[in-house]
């Protein structure tokens, strides 16, 4: 009998090949375990079931994303050490830790997973928790999509993962560029992991851009024009925007790809095909890409810097044309990747001065930021001191883009570790920070208690400190010559550098031990820091006027908004009223409540997520009855779910009211202790 | 209340997120177009009386899809399902015309992997194909949700939403049918 036909190209001999990459899969299977018994020894099953997998609560699908996106940052910074220590090592007649091929499966995987995975990830995770709440809204325009994009993200990011234990990862680095990811160079299954497991995760996010988009648009409250508009949630519209726009980019270029591994096609390949229309398409959805992460970080600097300056952010409307600004650029600068290509003088040149030119509306948003920081009343929460650290380092990582920017520059400092510095400086100190900063921010609103102060500003030191001396020394090597994607060099002075890089490297890792032990400590001393008034920091915005945690329903009476700092304004204007004062119109018992419709739980993004993933896998190791299958029952899935006519179900007044009054009383009580 | 309004709004962001799709894969076919690597070019292989056939198929459906919402204005039950019917045969048959013409072209050894143009052209007119083949599953079960439940407010709004997308895939076909195949023996 021919196995082939049950197992594709299946075998025994694809497990993990040498110690690092058994060590790997172990641990990978050990947490999955572990995870799974933990939830079985705690009964948990149901009630996760019931609570958050079927959930289609945009707060709790956001913090599913947040969850899985940090064990997602585990694996991509258990890669970034490997790297670290291999290059460390690895001069002269000493070969490192790892094998020329496996360091070049370490830096793939690290660069993929996470741009697709920890970026993405918590980008989304903090959209769904705050957006909603931002513009007014009890939800999404469509809860069930965003539970079915949440599903496809977990389904891309477990085959990622799986790469570790059946077969390979790709070699051929984060964006797989051809001829190297094609069969004749890749014949093995990593670049397919790669490409079914960014696709599938891809689709996801393409479909999210979608829902927030049509979110912002269409289901603001009364009152909301878009120049009222809170930041954060304008930044957000820009970067769904440009999802919208230039997901569909990355889906066809990898497709294409599949198309060549797959069936002999040749779009990039000899025989007609053109490799440098590859490395086009994926930029033209690359840059844009980069500009969907940094935006909702811009967004939460500007709405955490007037908080805690207590000012209101200085030049708003020139913050929302710089957004604008920036979503049109970026999607004219992607050459900028490749000036050595050999485009010619003229192209470059335009290229060049397109990409210097977004250097100014992001100059505009520094600015305001800092105009906002004037004369203000600063308050140094973490959130703060992750701007702090932002307006530094994002400053020098822009300023090296502007030299990257000039392709004479660039023709030196192409493809080196320069480059690798200054994209760190943009990812890490731009995005991340930024991120960090809106989670601590934001979490009381979600989890009803802050975060710790100290464990926060100690995790802070350390990511800033580790990050400046992991990436300083690159940017030496890279004027020093050193290329990036090396597993061994020859010349011993750059040792030196590369062993601060180790030790910065560590120090980061310190600092997210620092994050890990916060959430921990936090946790323990929950009734300590409990936000009984839903407004912790004095805040502006209306997610600050419902109570904290946020109730399902997050608004029992749809707000109406007049100005801006809508929260702020009501509080100004109430200042003797303490439950306004502290807690917004929503508690106010004398209105009038109405019955509120609310979407039901489903499995339907679920199953549709498993079938999803079957379906990746099948198709990463030929096992075509899998894929067949797969794909009918997904389809059937789907439609069962959308001629589904009981989606939704009812909160009647009377419980809402009763909630509502629970939530004053408690405010109240709080309030005379 | 605006449940409707909304979700034609997100399935219109929906398009546009397929309309640059398509934009990129006509983008590949521009550039691919003169990869023939010693193969065939347009000239040999594209019939015009036939695809012309393929077009008026697929115009004369999104026409009756058209007949199908204006039946649903005035409640007609059975007309918006047997236009529904109708518009499903036309459909099937241009995919069926297609799928012959993909066979031909394999059958005399100009299929996907002849060359980096042959590629593009099989990737471009394939995901119409593959947009058409989703349409008739979701036009088939709209017809059974329709026989099942009537012209419910839900499956109204997913009969907007279809002929939407069937109209949209017009467009589409007219920009391949333009510059796939008009061009291409020119
Ligand atoms: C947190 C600490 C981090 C450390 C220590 C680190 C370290 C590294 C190292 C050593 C490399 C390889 C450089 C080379 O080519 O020689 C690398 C590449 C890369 N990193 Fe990181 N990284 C970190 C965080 C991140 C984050 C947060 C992102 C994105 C969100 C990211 C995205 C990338 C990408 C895209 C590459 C390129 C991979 C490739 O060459 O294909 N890194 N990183
Ligand atoms: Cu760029």
């Amino acid at each position: 009998m021919d196995w082939s036909l049950l197992f594709g190209k299946l075998s025994w001999g694809l497990l993990p090949e040498n110690a690092v990459a058994w060590g790997g899969a172990t641990t990978m299977v050990v947490i999955g375990l572990g995870l799974i018994g933990l939830v079985a020894y705690f009964k948990a099953w149901g009630p996760l079931w019931r609570n958050w997998l079927t959930s289609l609560d945009p707060k709790r699908i956001g913090v599913m994303y947040i969850v899985v996106a940090l064990i997602m940052f585990v694996r991509g910074a258990a890669d970034a050490v490997l790297m670290r220590i291999q290059q460390a090592t690895s001069v002269g007649s000493a070969h490192g830790i790892v094998t020329a091929s496996h360091f070049q499966e370490i830096f793939s995987a690290h660069g993929s997973i996470m741009i697709f995975f920890v970026a993405m990830g918590i980008m989304f995770g903090l959209i769904n928790l705050i957006v909603p709440l931002q513009i007014g809204a009890r939800d999404v325009a469509f809860p069930f999509l965003n539970s079915l994009s949440f599903w496809l993200f977990v389904a891309g990011a477990l085959i990622i993962n799986l790469s570790l234990i059946l077969g390979d990862f790709s070699t051929a680095g984060w964006l797989s560029y051809p001829p190297l990811s094609e069969l004749a160079y890749s014949p093995t299954v990593g670049v397919d992991y790669w490409l079914w497991s960014l696709q599938i995760s891809g689709i996801g996010s393409l479909l999210s851009g979608i829902n927030f988009l049509v979110t912002i648009l269409k289901m603001r409250c009364k009152g909301m024009s878009l120049m009222k508009m809170p930041m954060f949630s304008w930044t957000v519209l820009g970067s769904m925007w440009l999802v919208a726009v230039s997901f569909p980019i990355l889906t066809v270029s990898l497709a294409l790809l599949t198309l060549d591994r797959t069936f002999g096609m040749h779009f990039f390949t000899a025989g007609g095909g053109n490799m440098m229309m590859y490395v086009n398409l994926i930029w033209a959805w690359g840059h844009p890409e980069v500009y969907v992460l940094v935006l909702p970080a811009f967004g939460i600097f500007s709405e955490v810097v007037p908080v805690f300056s207590g000012k209101k952010l200085a030049g708003y409307a020139s913050m929302v044309y710089s957004v604008i600004a920036i979503v049109f650029l970026s999607f004219i600068v992607w050459l900028h990747h490749f000036f050595t290509m050999g485009a010619g003088a003229d192209v470059n040149a335009f290229f060049g001065i397109m990409t210097a030119v977004i250097a100014i509306p992001t100059g505009v948003k520094m600015f305001n930021w800092i105009f906002t920081m004037y004369h203000g009343r600063i308050r140094f929460f973490t959130p703060m001191m992750w701007y702090m650290g932002f307006v530094v380092l994002f400053t020098l990582g822009g300023v090296t883009g502007v030299v990257l920017a000039e392709p004479v520059a660039d023709y030196q400092l192409h493809n080196g570790l320069f480059l690798v510095a200054h994209f760190h400086t943009m990812i890490v100190s731009g995005v991340l920070f930024g991120y960090f900063a809106g989670l601590t921010y934001w979490f009381p609103k979600i989890f009803g208690f802050k975060l710790d102060e100290k464990w926060g500003r100690r995790a802070f030191w350390n990511w800033l400190i580790g990050f400046i001396l992991a990436f300083g020394p690159l940017y030496v090597l890279g004027f020093m010559g050193a290329t990036r994607r090396l597993d061994h060099y020859t010349d011993p002075s750059w040792q030196p550098l590369f062993i601060i890089a180790g030790i910065g490297a560590a120090i980061i890792v310190l600092g997210f031990a620092c994050q890990l032990i916060q959430l921990f400590v936090s946790i323990k001393n929950r009734h300590q820091a409990l936000d009984t008034t839903g407004d912790p920091w004095n805040g502006r915005t209306l997610e600050w006027s419902i109570p904290s945690p946020a109730p399902a329903y997050n608004f029992a009476i749809l707000p109406m908004v007049e100005s801006r700092d809508e929260y702020w304004q009501l509080k100004a204007h109430n200042e003797k009223d303490v439950a306004i004062q502290a807690t917004g119109k929503t508690i106010d018992i004398r209105r009038e409540y109405e019955d509120i419709t609310m979407p039901r739980n489903t499995a339907a993004g679920f199953a549709i997520g498993a079938a999803t993933f079957f379906f990746g896998f099948g198709f990463v190791w030929h096992i075509w009855w899998l894929v067949i299958v797969s794909v009918i029952a997904g389809t059937a899935f789907l439609i069962m779910r959308t001629f589904d006519e009981d989606t939704e179900y009812i909160i009647r007044a009377g419980e809402v009211e009763a909630n509502e009054r629970r939530l004053r009383d408690r405010f109240i009580t709080m309030q005379n202790v | 209340m605006n449940k409707d309004t909304t979700t034609i709004f997100g399935f219109w962001v929906y398009l546009m997120t397929d309309f640059v799709l398509f934009a990129s894969l006509f983008s590949v076919f521009a550039v691919l177009r003169s990869g023939t690597f010693g193969g065939p070019s347009g000239v040999d292989i594209f019939s015009l009386p036939f695809v012309f056939i393929e077009t008026c198929l697929l115009l004369t459906s999104s026409f009756t899809a058209g007949l199908s919402l204006i039946a649903a204005r005035y409640g007609k039950k059975i007309h918006v399902v047997l236009s529904l019917i109708v518009t499903a045969l036309l459909g099937l048959a241009f995919v069926a015309m297609e799928v012959s013409e993909f066979a031909k072209l394999a059958l005399e050894g100009n299929d996907w992997t002849r060359s980096g143009f042959l590629s593009s052209y099989f990737a471009l007119v394939g995901t119409h194909g593959l947009h058409i083949v989703l349409g008739l599953i979701w036009m088939i079960a709209l017809i059974v949700a329709i026989l099942r439940k009537g012209l419910t407010r839900s499956n109204t709004r997913k009969l907007v939403l279809l002929s939407l997308f069937w109209h949209f895939l017009d467009l589409i076909w007219i920009f391949i049918f333009t510059i796939v195949y008009l061009f291409g023996v020119i």
